[in-house]
């Protein structure tokens, strides 16, 4: 007994002693967010760096970072350089929110970017709006966050799923017929993307063949593309996000679907195209940004930079949302003299982004009745085989302005309530 | 000093500790917030324990009954009645009552067979919280809705605003809830439950009925459970599915068996460091993943008494 | 409306026999050591990654060969060092110590492999459809088919015929009196482990060819195959072949009738089978009880 006990000992102090190593070594490796300074201005940023969504992510906060570079080299907000605080919300509201809490309580952030993930995003959202600070979403998609749940300290990038339908569904209708069939994924957002994308068939007086209402994380889509085909329609679009659109667009190219049905979508990601077998990338789609504009001012320095920084790979859209997200507020902060929420709140209506932030072609403004910024619909194909750059994987043939996609700002449902 | 006078003095440094919270807190880069979810989820983990290590039945599912008080006081929240005490009531009935239901389906399984078994209902749970988007709001959770002031006669208490408030409030919840727990314990009851836990068929031989017995405690611990969903419901102003998922039971029972599943305040101690370290390491680096299932690791090989057991075998030499 | 069922029957019987082949692993490991391994998904991860990384240099069907066997040798040490500890103790701790291997797997393979999803590419001979009409039956899915129809033949042949796979069956009915008769019960814990995660790293070559490759991937299959050895009854592998065909083919036909039910169906299986028959379909009464 005794011996067990005090070999046991000896592993015990050794177990402790190589976590210290390693925790050592893990606190001084590059992986390590910030360290705390004194007297600058705090951002904080909390998106979820681990489960689904890590990839989006980290793009995300390479565009943050870079932002964040170039406004301290030409002097900082008001003279004061911005500190970045970085938590994960680990894809979980609750640990979002306590982040969020743990930034403006202990930390004293004036300024909050996240979530990429839209229920987090609205719960911190919450928080920000509680604790007056001022907020930034930079990539969570679902209308409420600039429709009924919008708030005034609340701003958001990203396109709303009526922006991405009505930027697609014209060209798909008139181009590719009239009946179309749905496989949405089973959840809230789905639903919102289905519904958004259906009413504009509706407008356009088409129809609906069927919607397949498929679980989260459906591997097997077979059931549905079987459905899909027997309905026999002109389009077939393809809602899942992530690794579930991956899945269902590599079963829909091993089943040969779009030899017969054009297969579409709204909202598609470099992430996931990087994701997929050539033979899937198959489709139109619409991308949020997109990283080849030759002769739009901005875009090929922006890519040069992100590319040195991210170990050689281009810019995709959620690295612009980040850089767009910081970028907004040093831009506002320092061109109103302060760091006061409500006036910067006040001040980010209308403010329209300059060309080295907005990276596109069209006029990129906040509007002020639901502070949603009015960002282009990049519409186009995906391509199978890259012609130059491998990751040149989406051949874009219009670029849709913001407010066209956009419904008028008395349809989406928001009344903001400013504080007295 | 004696045994009694130990235990005695020991309590009553742990009050001082949690009353004085949130003068404390902020001195060691702690921020009143964090102190309320602790509480809650050492709450949690000490209903778990309840089960666990009083009466030696493992549920690793045990955070359905979480998830449902924490829905189940949203949804009074949210459409029926702006109340914070009828939200509390209807969450830790919602558990408490269809934990009992179904304990008394599995009562007859034990060990890994039960443990599976009772990860599987919360993923039921879990799922048609998802899918029955239209009530709980699915993958968005539920929201919105606030933790409303309570009316108590002769003052109004703000605790939406003000999280010193709301701090207290929690811990007069928590007080209670550890005050029961604390006295079923004691209880002839609670020293039946030990001899089951010591040796289930000598139990048997003595005439207890011991699925009875069993199912009780099991039905205890979920209304325990779920009061303490209720109260992270109130903490963070909405519910959603994760707090019945199976990684979340995980957690639980983690903290329980890192503070002491043999004491009856180890779970909270558990909680602690468990919500501090998560805390802590996952804002200096992404990989904090790996650094939690080390902690797993370790503690299961090296440390399976916990730290409070620890602490015990080397005071007794 | 019958050709639809039927293809979806067809269809749930080909997602079914790959929840056999993870369910089996799983069910091995839990016979025998009365381990819960939730890092069995984190297993079927790593033979996924590993086959991706082996396959510029052997191909597919050298990465096919080679992944499994590297990821029961993982599995394998993992069981030496770690696992075996835990065993004469409450299942607790063993549920817990695989709970936190989980946890370090899918963290693991995001650090070293990225956050982003890889494709694995497959033979193109096999991504084909099997015919116009059939179109949904490709070649590599019935490729995944006899892969798990050679598996289990082979073990059922390794665990009736030879003295390591008697040993393995004797010993989840009675391991003391098997370990009385001489037999090293600790080697026998470690191959049977290994053979189980040997299963779960084919699985992740398999799922890699059919869903690519993501870190998260594993958490989502562990849940079926759970269900299937509760449907089919802890305890029993057949029980766990039939569980596993079962809540497939019943998942395929909700697909096709009841589309957002197709998840669903498979816990609704297995509360009735728990309410009308606790232990299971082909499960013996008191076995883990």
């Amino acid at each position: 007994m005794s011996r067990n006990s005090v070999s046991t000992k000896l592993d015990r102090r050794t177990v402790i002693k190589a976590a210290a190593a390693a925790g050592v070594a893990q606190f001084a490796s590059p992986f390590v967010w910030s360290a705390r300074a004194a007297d600058t201005i705090k951002v904080g940023m909390i998106d979820p760096f681990t489960g689904v969504y890590a990839a989006v992510a980290q793009n995300e906060l390479i565009g943050v970072k870079f932002a964040v570079e170039q406004i301290n080299a030409k002097g900082g907000v008001l003279g004061r350089k911005i500190e970045l605080l970085v938590e994960d919300s680990a894809n979980d509201v609750g640990t979002g929110v306590q982040k969020a809490q743990k930034l403006i309580d202990r930390d004293g952030i004036q300024f909050l970017i996240g979530d990429v993930n839209s229920g987090i995003a609205l719960a911190i959202a919450q928080v920000s709006n509680e604790k007056k600070v001022l907020h930034v979403v930079s990539g969570g998609h679902t209308d409420g966050i600039t429709g009924k749940d919008c708030h005034w300290n609340v701003y958001r990038v990203c396109n709303t799923t009526k922006m991405e339908a009505n930027s697609v569904a014209e060209l798909l209708f008139n181009k590719y017929g009239k009946k179309w069939h749905f496989i949405t994924p089973d959840y809230a957002f789905g639903h919102t993307l289905q519904e958004a994308a259906a009413a504009d068939l509706q407008k356009y007086g088409g129809t609906m063949t069927g919607n397949e209402l498929a679980p989260l994380g459906t591997n097997d889509w077979s059931a549905y593309l079987i459905k899909a085909r027997a309905a026999n329609p002109d389009v077939l679009l393809v809602l899942p996000q992530g690794l579930d659109m991956v899945n269902c667009l590599k079963q829909v190219a091993q089943f040969g679907i779009q030899k017969q049905i054009h297969v579409a979508g709204l909202q598609q990601e470099l992430e996931s195209l990087e994701a997929m077998p050539p033979e899937a990338r198959i489709g139109t789609w619409m991308f949020e940004w997109y990283w080849k504009q030759p002769g739009v001012p901005g875009v090929e320095k922006f890519v040069a930079d992100i590319r040195k920084r991210s170990g050689g790979k281009v810019p995709t859209a959620r690295t612009w949302f980040g850089y767009t997200s910081m970028m907004t507020y040093a831009l506002v902060a320092n061109r109103e003299k302060t760091l006061d929420s409500v006036k910067l709140a006040k001040a980010l209506g209308n403010f329209e982004l300059p060309a080295d932030v907005k990276l596109q072609p069209n006029k990129c403004y906040y509007r002020k009745g639901d502070h949603q910024l009015m960002t282009s619909a990049f519409v186009g194909e995906a391509v199978e085989v890259p012609a130059g750059d491998p990751e040149d994987l989406f051949k874009v043939d219009t670029i849709v302005a913001g407010d066209k996609t956009s419904p008028p700002e008395s349809e989406t449902g928001c009344a903001l309530q400013w504080p007295a | 000093m004696s045994e009694t006078h130990r235990k005695l003095a020991a309590l009553a440094a742990i009050w001082v500790v949690l009353v004085c919270a949130p003068l404390w807190m902020p001195l060691v880069g702690g921020y009143t917030a964090l102190g309320s979810r602790v509480l809650v989820l050492g709450l949690a983990a000490m209903s778990v324990n309840f089960l666990l290590g009083f009466t030696g039945v493992l549920s690793f599912g045990h955070a359905a009954w979480f998830g449902l008080g924490a829905y189940g006081c949203g949804l009074i929240l949210k459409f029926i009645a702006l109340s914070t005490p009828l939200g509390l009531l209807a969450g830790t009935l919602l558990g408490g009552v269809l934990g009992g239901m179904l304990g008394a389906l599995i009562v007859r399984r034990r060990g890994v067979y039960f443990a599976m078994v009772t990860i599987a209902f919360g993923q039921v749970f879990y799922y048609i919280a998802f899918q029955w988007s239209s009530l709980t709001g699915g993958d968005d959770g539920l929201r919105p809705f606030y933790r409303q002031p309570l009316h108590l006669g002769f003052t109004t208490v703000d605790i939406l605003q003000n999280s010193t408030a709301f701090y207290y409030f929690v811990l007069i919840c928590f007080a209670a809830a550890v005050a029961l727990m604390g006295f079923l314990l004691r209880s002839p009851f609670g020293r039946t439950m030990l001899a089951i836990r010591e040796n289930e068929r000598r139990a048997r031989f003595l005439g207890i009925p011991v699925e009875m017995h069993i199912w009780i405690a099991f039905t205890l611990s979920c209304f325990f459970m779920a009061f303490a969903g209720s109260l992270y419901a109130l903490v963070n102003n909405f519910a959603d599915p994760r707090g019945l998922h199976y990684s979340q039971s995980g957690d639980f029972v983690m903290m329980a068996v890192m503070g002491g599943m043999r004491s009856f305040w180890g779970p909270l101690l558990g909680a602690v460091v468990f919500v501090v370290l998560q805390d802590y390491v996952s804002s200096i680096t992404v990989n904090w993943q790996i650094f939690i299932g080390l902690t797993f690791v370790v503690v299961v090989l090296f440390f399976p008494r916990g730290l409070l057991g620890f602490l015990q075998a080397r005071r007794r030499g | 409306m019958t050709q639809l069922i039927l293809f979806n029957v067809t269809n749930g019987l080909i997602i079914g026999a790959f929840y056999v082949l993870m369910a089996l692993g799983l069910s091995l490991i839990l016979n025998l050591s009365n381990v819960i391994n939730f890092a069995h998904g984190g297993f079927l991860v790593i033979g996924g990654y590993i086959a991706y990384t082996l396959e510029p240099y052997l191909g597919f069907w050298g990465a096919l060969v080679a992944s499994p066997f590297l990821t029961a040798i993982i599995g394998l040490a993992i069981e030496r060092v770690m696992i075996s500890r835990v065993y004469g103790r409450d299942p607790l701790y063993s549920l817990l110590l695989t709970f936190g291997l989980a946890f370090i797997f899918e963290d693991g393979t995001r650090f070293i492999w990225g956050a982003n999803g890889k494709p694995f590419a497959i033979p193109a001979f096999l991504s084909q459809p099997l015919s116009n009409e059939f179109f949904f039956i490709t070649g590599y899915r019935l490729f995944m088919v006899a892969m798990v129809a050679v598996m289990v033949s082979l073990l059922f042949l390794f665990l009736r015929y030879t003295r390591v796979g008697i040993r393995i069956r004797a010993g989840t009915l009675d391991l003391e009196t098997v370990s009385a008769l001489g037999v090293n019960v600790r080697a026998l814990r470690s191959l049977n482990f290994a053979v189980g995660i040997f299963l779960a790293g084919l699985s992740g070559v398999l799922a890699g060819g059919q869903l690519g490759l993501e870190p998260t991937m594993g958490s989502g299959l562990l849940m079926p195959s759970f269900i299937a050895i509760i449907v089919g009854g802890v305890g029993s592998l057949p029980g766990t072949l039939v569980g596993g065909l079962l809540i497939g083919v019943a998942s395929g036909i909700t697909a096709a009738v009841f589309p957002s039910a197709s998840e669903a169906i498979m816990y609704v299986l297995m509360a009735v089978v728990l309410l009308i028959r606790p232990r299971g379909l082909f499960g013996e009464e008191g076995m883990l009880t």
